[in-house]
């Protein structure tokens, strides 16, 4: 009787272990993703902060300082005051597109973060094609820019809709393109490859350095995509009061502001992958004391992971440093030069640029 | 699809990532007023009264570039995988991708020289 009911606690504690065997799998899987969704919120306050601090300095104002210490905390007043505010719906608009193009403008760029490497094994998703769902996904946008276009029934919203579209859509052939040559320098899409390929000669190993032309593409295109100076038409466009943000109030618009900087904070971490070096200290030949060998012990484990949080941190804020003093310094181009650029400069240059990068591999081969 | 257990965390982000803006609107509905009036309903022009409908037709160019950004797109998904095996393959393929990509060059060049890449 005794063994009877030991083995039947045994089969219990079996079942019970199972069930929260479960349980434990989806939190190990959610614990990732709110961590990663609360670094990019913290993200976007630092970045905001950032593009107003720097605009202010170019402009010889002073920024903000009133919304907690030197004016962090402005990006969470704004959307606090959005979010206070009416929600209008234009009459006879859509009302399902109307709501559902700012949500995939947001979605479809924060989806494009699981792919960012923090570390060796500190990525949310270390997929087989990597920065390919970058690409994909972020090809997803200018759909919901046209459901806020013509959803708003408004003829100026549907055609700054539409304009908005145009020049996304002309512009994420020459990122294709350049992405495509870095991953044939890497031969792989993933990224962790990708950063690990550039490790080997510290500084000078930064694809960088390989892909110059590639990068001077790269920049200007995701400038392009995020819809940014010299290339803010469709913003522009709502100061000449029109585009497709007209009829949005409250939060909706706040998800428009949001998912500008999401897409800004996004090309910069990939600039960073991509051609910076990512996660690596970047001084070459530099020597770890025996205390710090990494996978060694558990202390220099998260040593080693919080110094690649905080280098690719420190190399993106430093890159976000060009997009924001070139939104004060050039011009905005109109729309016919914006587009010859994209189908009849960039598009040839790197197509170019992946040819040379085939031809210089085949001689290395 | 449910096979490439690699894809979990992704479709996990994919729900949470919708829940955000989901979330947005219910907080908005729960705190916003709502004062209906009929100036607030109707559209925005400048300051007079919308004239005509709101669905106009549009031009012709917008399609255009639609149709040259599809087939250079999915020239680019072709690359992919000849640049992600490059190495083992070798200077025949790379022959093969180079005639590839010339004909689609004069494919841009014939799109250019026929004005379906212009704005005007």
């Amino acid at each position: 009787m005794i063994i009877d009911t030991t083995t039947v606690q045994a089969i219990n504690s079996f079942s019970r272990l199972k069930s929260l065997n479960e349980v434990y799998g989806i939190l190990w899987m959610l614990v990732p993703i709110f961590t990663l969704v609360l670094g990019i919120t913290i993200g976007i306050l630092v970045i905001v902060w950032l593009e107003r601090e720097i605009s202010a300095g170019i402009q010889q104002r002073i920024g903000p300082e009133y919304a907690g210490p030197f004016g962090v905390l402005q990006a969470l007043a704004d959307g606090t005051k959005l979010l206070f505010k009416e929600n209008l719906f234009p009459s006879r608009g859509d009302t399902r597109l109307f709501s559902i193009g700012p949500s995939i403008a947001v979605i479809s760029t924060l989806l494009s973060y699981s792919v960012i490497p923090f570390g060796y094994h500190f990525v949310l998703a270390d997929l087989n094609i990597g920065v390919f769902l970058w690409i994909a996904i972020s090809s997803i946008a200018p759909v919901g820019l046209l459901m806020s276009g013509y959803g708003s029934n408004n003829k100026y919203s549907f055609l700054g809709g539409l304009r908005a579209a145009a020049q996304s859509i002309s512009y994420e052939i020459p990122l294709t393109l350049c992405v495509l040559s870095i991953s044939l320098l890497s031969n792989s899409s993933s990224t962790v490859d990708i950063v690990e390929a550039q490790s080997k000669y510290g500084f000078g190993g930064w694809n960088l350095w390989r892909q110059p032309i590639g990068f001077i593409i790269f920049l200007i295109s995701s400038l392009a995509e995020c819809e940014r100076l010299p290339f803010d038409l469709p913003e522009a466009e709502e100061e000449l009061v029109a585009g497709y943000q007209t009829e949005y109030s409250g939060i909706k618009f706040g998800l428009f502001y949001v998912a500008s900087y999401l897409n800004l904070l996004v090309s910069s971490l990939f600039v960073t992958v991509l051609y910076l070096g990512g996660w690596n200290i970047s001084i070459p030949y530099i020597s770890v004391p025996e205390f710090f060998d990494f996978e060694i012990n558990k202390v220099g484990r998260v040593f080693g992971t919080t110094m690649g949080i905080l280098i690719t941190l420190v190399k993106t804020y430093l890159f976000l440093f060009i997009p924001i003093t070139t939104r004060w310094t050039l011009p905005r181009l109109r729309m016919d030069q914006l587009l010859n650029l994209g189908w009849k400069f960039l598009l040839p240059i790197s197509l170019g640029n992946l040819l040379l990068t085939t031809s210089s591999q085949l001689f290395s081969l | 699809m449910f096979l490439l257990y690699e894809y979990d965390i992704f479709w996990a982000f994919l729900i949470i990532s919708s829940v955000i803006p989901i979330l947005a609107f219910l907080i908005s509905g729960l705190l916003s007023p709502i004062r209906k009036g009929p100036e607030k309903l109707s559209s925005y022009e400048s300051g007079i009264e919308p004239m005509g409908d709101a669905w106009l037709q549009f031009r012709i160019r917008y399609y255009m570039f639609a149709l040259v950004f599809v087939v250079f797109d999915v020239e680019t998904v072709f690359l992919y995988p000849w640049a992600m095996s490059f190495d083992v393959l070798g200077v025949p393929v790379f022959i093969e991708a180079l005639i590839f990509v010339l004909i689609l060059i004069v494919g841009l060049v014939y799109a250019w020289r026929k004005g379906a890449l212009e704005w005007s």
